[in-house]
């Protein structure tokens, strides 16, 4: 998205409550400073990330989407995440295959514990998707403003 | 091997009728032209002698119009499955999307379905009748007269990929059973992955901006059975009804594939029934592909009350990242 | 319209100073919903709640958003606020302003901008939030525990204890389990049954246990604090309130020849019989495969005989229905089948035995009567050879063996070979080992006792062939410390067969729709912080059927699941989450897609009625979720194709309009 006329990319991030959200949490208590245009979702699991909540972000002007879960194995629900590793494995394939840019989706699993990785994360993706430029193939123009 | 021929099959819907096994028949009835046929609900016997048809142009597959024929009425359908259809048979009772005890099924060999399409861009429109020969088909047209075309040549996309002529269910087999083909059915999708980025999206962006969302591909598809579908449901996030943004045309297409993953069965319907040519299936074995490549092969359908892949896992799973990779083929 | 008050907390400097917290309030001031907006230091405080609770009877709010610290932090102190000022606890929104974002942003205006874009996702949220209430359901202070062996005897022994009645169903004629076959225990030498069996007295004794022996589960049904259970009790032709278990029936069968179980088959029983003198319940079994009478009517001998009149030869299978609170699984282990390891020559000569049966070679209750002898010809053995890992830590031949350590083999085999030199110090004794692991409470010194104090020979190395020669076994193994080739001559050689869990636990997973492992062995609800629950709320795990273990530690995780068990049972209605799946019946297709990802088992089928535009009713197969189960992941809103499944307080619109506040 354009702020001031100055490309910025918009990512957000949805984050599951009991261990990425956490991460996010311990690298504000360590001040670990990352780009203000990630913005957070909360979401109990990585699992309740449909398909369709991606594809709007990107409709509504996202540059990037990250989802942020459990590591695998320590899921609170056991086997949540298994099912986004899947789900978005298949999807992201399927958005390659597409054509779109597969620098601007990604799952990476965060501890409660990693608040530096989830701050090296976010500033490692904000400047892949800020490479790619602004997102023109998922957009919708309606949206633009 | 004994050719199955349409009085052979009224033959065997009239017996069961009489039989009292089954009280309606879902079956071909011929249309206005030899090529587009219909399917429809035979209740007697005298429809069926006057209006039963099974011919190079029968490709629809029921397994699909059972989820309503069979809550319609009491009895038993009698649906002609062709191999292709009986996977789709299989995945809808996997979803107990109909009554198993409400259907009597009889398994018919498919030599393949001729593509209309195929045939008009050799003979040019206009055509008033469609005679199979031995392995061609002859062509009358009102402006050129008759004209013989190689069925080989006609026959449809998803016939010339045949993935299986093997039946995986049926009450009763007539003819001869034959095996799971080896076919080439990925060459295309693997084509695709080699382009470039930039190939791929400049591919998809001119087929997909034909579509003008009529929804053939929704409604034949037999994954696509919800009571209710997502796009049409004002509650959901993707309602829309027609298209009117590049976005949607993407979004769409990208929902409905990613909404029958792991439960296509790579019937090939959707692609069949395209009033604009896109080639859908496409979507739909890039899914079967990746599915095959990271998780095994899994063919939806091939038995009931197999797990599909979206709603399974292991704990060594590949990761999205390396599954991205690893979607571009042996090219990357 | 919701009528929302959003309320922008400092946090000292914390928030305040890389944001502006005025300009975040006035901003959203004017978001859609929103009638009441302020700004105070700390709205945790005293003063700052009662700014919220003032502010939602004041405005009337039926929703309130706080801009201030994670909600990991306060989530729970403003929704007390909100319900101490009437409001519903579900219609509180934390926008994350100071973890999210003022900690993490050094520059005033970008702090702000993006403090207003979260406040605003918030506001978007709330605007969609519905009220929600815990649902409760009732308690049925009853336990069932599944096995009857030690893990099963203490889970049961400890919720007795505090007062709560509890059932026993053992599929054996007895309970007592695995230890009551062993001959002493490691690594203290006690006996197993000096140990073991005064705590089966106590189970029988106990008024709160009832034992169903010779019996099993046949069916589960319901959720936590609610389950209906049947219990089938399988016809032991003995009427158990009758017999008095004085053994003469056992003694004057004249089917003499049944391979006894109960010493792996190492002797015979009779037809009619008691597993050991110390079985509990004490009272004899017809077994009907091989009892006269009951094949072919001709008998009658143990009618005859008992005085009691116990002998009923028309007894049925009786199928007994119980609610439950809760349900404990302790189905134990058996040892491998050894058919796979023919190089150890298990089939070929009776010599070649399993650890367990060496138990019950050496037990003074077997078949020997604890007198160490070759089975084959009774004579004394001279040369024992141990073989450890048998099937145990088969990386690369799983599907001979199993990948994991079996974990007591290493223990129980120290103790053979320590208590065979004790005993017979004439008898040479080798143990062949990959790793020799001893941890544990006074283990590894009791594995250096046997080898520096018992002169046991422990050679690192595998034994790689046994083949029976001249009424001896030829042992060949390697010694890879001395990196040779080692021919030894035995006259026993012992196998540590490899332990999995018992072949009725993936039945009864199945039943009671708990997790298992590719080993079939039960999962925990948490590897670490749960480590005696199942996923699947109201199951328990105690015993090896969650790993393998040692009697120490499936004693210490049998009470730990009788404290989760009386934790719950203590408890007279459940409170659930509110937070849960719901399904529109309307849109669910019924096809099970969310049944199959649900980690709990909280989605089942109903039939139901639905109205046909024709006017007609017809009954279609809809998905209903269990409120008191699930525990609001959202799987199964993905799962479902047709969207007919949502998730209360993260429902799909709910994040969808933070998704737009946040990409507008």
């Amino acid at each position: 998205m354009q702020v001031n006329g100055e490309y910025k990319p918009l990512i957000v991030a949805f984050c599951c409550n009991w261990c990425s959200y956490a991460g996010a949490d311990l690298a504000g208590n360590n001040r670990l400073a990352y780009p203000e245009n990630v913005k957070i979702i909360k979401v109990p699991c990585s699992c309740r990330v449909n398909p369709m909540f991606i594809l709007r972000a990107f409709q509504r002007g996202a540059d990037g989407v990250i989802i942020c879960g459990c590591h695998p194995g320590d899921c609170h629900y056991t086997s949540g995440n298994y099912y986004t590793r899947r789900r978005m494995s298949l999807l992201f394939s399927m958005l390659n295959f597409l054509g779109i840019e597969k620098e601007r989706t990604r799952v990476e699993w965060v501890s409660a514990a990693e608040g530096a990785k989830f701050a090296a994360t976010m500033n490692e993706f904000t400047e892949a998707v800020a490479a790619l430029g602004e997102n023109k193939r998922l957009e919708d123009l309606r949206c633009k403003r | 091997m004994q050719k199955i021929t349409a009085d052979m099959l009224i033959e065997k819907a009239v017996s069961l009728l009489e039989a009292g096994t089954i009280s309606r028949v879902l079956g071909w009835k011929k249309g206005e032209f030899d090529y587009d046929v219909t399917p429809y609900v035979f209740a007697d016997a005298e429809s069926l002698k006057k209006d039963f048809v099974f011919d190079d142009f029968c490709g629809a597959n029921f397994s699909k119009y059972l989820v309503a024929e069979t809550r319609k009425a009491e009895g038993k359908v009698l649906v002609f499955l062709k191999p292709c259809d009986t996977y789709s048979f299989n995945q809808l009772l996997t979803e107990h999307r109909f009554d198993r005890e409400a259907v009597y099924a009889v398994g018919i060999p498919c030599e393949g379905m001729a593509d209309i399409n195929k045939i008009k861009e050799i003979t040019g429109d206009g055509i008033s009748s469609l005679t199979s020969k031995g392995d061609k088909i002859v062509v009358d047209t009102i402006y050129d007269g008759e004209k013989e075309v190689d069925f080989a040549s006609v026959l449809a996309e998803r016939c010339v990929s045949c993935k299986s002529k093997k039946h995986v269910a049926y009450d009763e087999l007539m003819g001869d059973e034959g095996d799971i083909t080896d076919s080439a059915r990925f060459d295309e999708v693997a084509q695709l992955e080699a382009m470039t980025e930039d190939e791929r999206f400049a591919f998809w962006q001119s087929q997909l901006s034909k579509c003008i969302r009529c929804n053939a591909c929704r409604d034949i598809c037999p994954a696509c059975t919800c009571e209710k579908c997502v796009f049409e449901n004002p509650e959901s996030p993707v309602e829309n009804k027609a298209i009117s943004d590049s976005f949607e045309e993407k979004m769409f297409h990208i929902i409905r594939a990613f909404h029958v993953a792991g439960r296509c069965t790579d019937c090939g319907e959707c692609s069949r029934v395209c009033p604009q040519n896109i080639p859908l299936h496409l979507l739909n074995r890039k899914f079967i592909k990746d599915i095959n490549s990271f998780y095994g092969e899994y063919q939806a359908g091939a038995e009931v009350g197999s797990r599909a892949p979206l709603v399974d896992y292991t704990t060594e799973d590949i990761e999205p990242g390396e599954a991205v990779m690893k979607g571009e083929g042996e090219n990357a | 319209m919701q009528r929302i008050g959003v309320f922008v907390c400092w946090c000292g400097s914390n928030i305040a100073g890389t944001v502006d917290v005025q300009a975040v309030s006035d901003a959203l001031a004017h978001e859609p919903g929103v009638v009441h907006s302020a700004n105070y230091q700390y709205m945790c405080s005293q003063a700052g709640q009662n700014l919220i609770k003032e502010a939602i009877e004041e405005h009337k709010l039926t929703g309130i958003v706080v801009c201030s610290c994670s909600p990991r932090m306060h989530e729970a102190t403003f929704r007390k606020t909100a319900a101490a000022a009437g409001l519903n606890p579900y219609m509180v929104e934390i926008a994350n302003i100071r973890e999210q974002c003022s900690w993490v942003h050094k520059d005033m205006a970008t702090g702000t901008e993006k403090a207003i874009i979260l406040g605003k996702a918030a506001v978007a949220k709330v605007n969609l939030n519905a009220p929600l209430t815990p649902g409760e359901s009732p308690v049925t202070k009853r336990a069932l525990v599944i096995g009857g062996g030690i893990a099963g005897i203490q889970t049961a022994l400890d919720i007795a204890d505090a007062g709560f009645p509890v059932d026993i169903v053992e599929t054996k004629p007895t309970i007592g389990g695995k230890m009551a076959q062993l001959d002493k225990t490691f690594p203290t030498l006690d006996c197993a049954a000096c140990i073991l069996t005064p705590k089966m007295v106590d189970v029988a004794q106990n008024e709160n246990i009832r034992i169903f022996s010779y019996s099993e589960v046949t069916d589960i049904k319901g959720f936590v604090g609610n389950f209906d259970v049947t219990i089938k009790k399988r016809a032991r032709y003995v009427k158990e309130d009758i017999c008095t278990g004085c053994g003469l029936c056992t003694e004057k069968c004249p089917m003499k020849n049944v391979p006894n179980e109960f010493n792996l088959g190492m002797d015979n029983r009779r037809a009619i019989y008691i597993p050991f003198a110390q079985a509990v319940p004490k009272v004899a079994t017809i077994d009907p495969e091989h009892c006269n009478m009951l094949k072919n009517g001709k008998c009658g001998v143990c009618a005859k005989v008992c005085a009691a009149g116990a002998i009923d030869y028309k007894q049925q299978d009786e199928y007994i229905s119980e609610k439950y609170g809760a349900i404990v699984a302790a189905t134990g282990f058996n040892p491998i089948s050894m058919d796979k390891f023919d190089e150890y020559a298990y089939s070929q000569s009776k010599d070649v035995i399993t650890s367990l049966e060496f138990e019950r070679l050496t037990n003074a209750a077997g078949p020997s009567s604890g007198h160490l002898v070759c089975p084959s010809d009774g004579r004394h053995p001279h040369t024992i050879v141990f073989v450890q890992c048998v099937g145990s830590r088969c990386a690369s031949c799983s599907e001979k063996g199993k990948e994991y350590c079996s974990k007591i083999c290493c223990m129980y085999t120290a103790k053979h070979a320590m208590l065979t030199r004790d005993k017979y110090p004439d008898t040479e004794v080798y143990v062949f080992y990959i790793d020799v692991r001893t941890p544990g409470k006074n283990f590894d010194e009791f594995y250096r006792r046997a080898a520096e104090e018992y002169g046991v020979k422990y050679i690192k190395g595998m034994v790689g062939k046994v083949s029976p020669e001249n009424g001896k076994l030829h042992v060949q193994a390697s010694d890879l410390l001395a990196d040779k080739q080692l021919h030894i001559e035995a006259d026993l050689v012992v196998l540590a067969a490899a332990i999995e869990p018992d072949k009725s636990a993936r039945p009864l997973a199945t039943m009671l729709t708990a997790s298992m492992d590719t080993n079939d062995f039960f999962t925990e609800a948490h590897p670490k912080l749960r480590p005696v629950e199942s996923p699947t709320a109201g199951v328990f795990l105690s015993g090896a059927c969650q790993g393998p273990k040692d009697i120490p530690e499936t004693v210490s995780q049998a009470g730990a699941a009788a404290a989760k068990v009386i934790g719950l049972l203590a408890k007279d209605k459940l409170t659930g989450n509110p937070c849960v799946a719901n399904s529109n019946e309307l849109m669910c297709n019924g096809c099970s897609s969310c049944e199959r990802v649900c980690p709990y088992g909280a989605i089942t089928y109903v039939d139901k009625e639905f109205r046909m535009p024709d006017r007609t009713t017809k009954v279609r197969r809809v998905a209903s979720v269990n409120e008191a189960v699930c525990q609001g992941c959202g799987a199964c809103t993905v799962a479902c194709p047709s969207g007919a499944m949502d998730l209360k307080g993260f429902a799909t619109k709910q994040i969808i309009a933070e998704v737009d506040a946040i990409c507008k």
